[in-house]
């Protein structure tokens, strides 16, 4: 059983960096919260059941940690509410093509309720199942279903806003 | 359940197409629905140009070198891992049932420790299960911690505490009802016991926990008949059970192999 090797683990890690980097929106932040995804797997291998996937394990411990500790952190640093559509429209420039579709797709990301952002990243990047995502968040799937319509629906009214004539300055956080 | 071509696609088709998440044959007979719908179409399409996006978002992170602190951590894991698989996976389990007895079981007083040498032996694991099955089983307000009314609670929390997950047999086929569970202590961990209990009032208990790693690997079912209640016991896994009850022996081994049957 390929999860069971020792390389297993060690393969997960990119992909993990890459998820909690998107859903963080910081590298430091991201690196913090799988290497404490690592350290909880340490401490909690008794609990996986041998021969079960070992992905959606991971996420779930990271999803455990996200929701616990990051969450906690991120809400008292970050200030005031999520922003209007209108707000947020104005900062967008142009899709594709724009170097900074990147930074924008990011923060994009980030306007979105966590519940939101999670779902969406977890189906639409990491492959997983819609049954997997309501397993790994411990919600419905009619949830889990509910959640991702009204991720993508934001985003994509987001990202189709009309750009704006010229350039704005960027807002810092 | 048919629904006619022009039927407009659900949130949830259009999710399942995008993700990919159907068969070849739902995925046809959506796409042909999709064709007839164009404010579907174009969300699908602007989903997916979404997902193709959020993909590429951050995607030079696989390739970068991971920092060593993370390998580190993973290296830890990884070791840990090891350990949990060497004690959790033992020698392949007996094809068949085979009883047992006249194991050379000597008269040590029951209620003493029977153990040599410092490793946990079978017959000590069962010994225990004994003990434990004589001093709960009369008791009438508290013959158990957590009761059957909260199976979920009572799996989750004990599963968490033996670090394993757990699962309780259904023994109502033999006309045993579960009462509840407590948590024990034990020699190399802590211990679990479920309560049983027959429409007559009759009463068993299945006892189980983990062994210490230089304990017997396995065992195929063992009957105990002396102390204060006869029972089998079997080791698996590094996982010692213990069905125990003042029942005849067939009933018993009727009720173990129900167990055995159910556990993972």
């Amino acid at each position: 059983m390929t999860d069971s090797t020792p390389d297993a683990l060690v393969a997960c890690i990119p992909g993990l960096r890459r998820y909690a980097r998107s859903l963080t929106g910081d590298a430091w932040s991201a690196d913090d919260l799988v290497q404490d995804t690592l350290e909880r797997a340490c401490s909690k291998w008794r609990l996986w059941l041998v021969g079960s996937a070992l992905r959606p394990w991971l996420f779930t411990l990271m999803h455990n940690l996200f929701v616990s500790q990051f969450r906690r952190a991120q809400r008292a640093s970050t200030a005031g509410p999520p922003l209007d559509i209108d707000d947020v429209a104005g900062d967008l420039a142009a899709p594709d093509g724009s170097p900074d579709w990147a930074i924008d797709l990011q923060r994009c990301l980030l306007q979105l309720p966590d519940d939101q952002r999670e779902v969406l990243l977890l189906v639409a990047v990491e492959d997983l199942s819609y049954a997997e995502v309501a397993r790994i968040t411990r919600t419905p799937i009619g949830t889990v279903m509910s959640r991702l319509s009204r991720a993508r629906a934001r985003l994509r009214e987001w990202v189709e806003a009309p750009a704006q004539a010229t350039p704005r300055l960027r807002r810092l956080k | 359940m048919t629904r006619s071509d022009t039927e407009p696609l659900s949130d949830d088709d259009l999710h399942a197409l995008v993700d990919g998440q159907l068969s070849a044959v739902q995925r046809a007979t959506l796409q042909a629905r999709l064709a007839q719908d164009p404010k579907a179409t174009a969300t699908v399409a602007a989903w997916q140009h979404q997902r193709e996006q959020l993909r590429a978002l951050h995607a030079s992170v696989l390739h970068e070198p991971l920092p060593a602190a993370l390998v580190a951590a993973s290296q830890g894991a990884a070791r840990r891992r090891q350990q949990v698989a060497r004690w959790q996976r033992w020698g392949g389990l007996a094809a068949s049932v085979v009883l047992v007895f006249g194991l050379g079981w000597s008269s040590h007083g029951w209620w003493t420790s029977a153990q040599q040498g410092g490793a946990l032996t079978a017959q000590e694991f069962a010994r225990q299960a004994g003990v434990a099955h004589a001093v709960y089983v009369a008791e009438q307000r508290h013959p158990v911690e957590v009761a059957a009314a909260q199976q979920d609670h009572l799996v989750q929390w004990l599963s968490n505490r033996l670090g394993r997950p757990l699962r309780v047999p259904d023994l109502q086929a033999q006309g045993f009802a579960l009462v509840g569970g407590r948590l024990l202590p034990g020699d190399a961990g802590a211990r679990a016991q479920f309560m049983f209990e027959h429409g007559n009032g009759q009463r068993v208990t299945l006892y189980l926990g983990a062994l210490p790693p230089d304990a017997q690997s396995e065992t195929a079912f063992r009957y105990q008949a002396d102390g204060p209640a006869p029972g089998f016991y079997w080791i698996d896994h590094g996982f010692g059970y213990a069905l125990a009850g003042r029942l005849p022996r067939a009933q018993l081994l009727v009720l173990a192999e129900a167990v055995y049957r159910q556990l993972p």
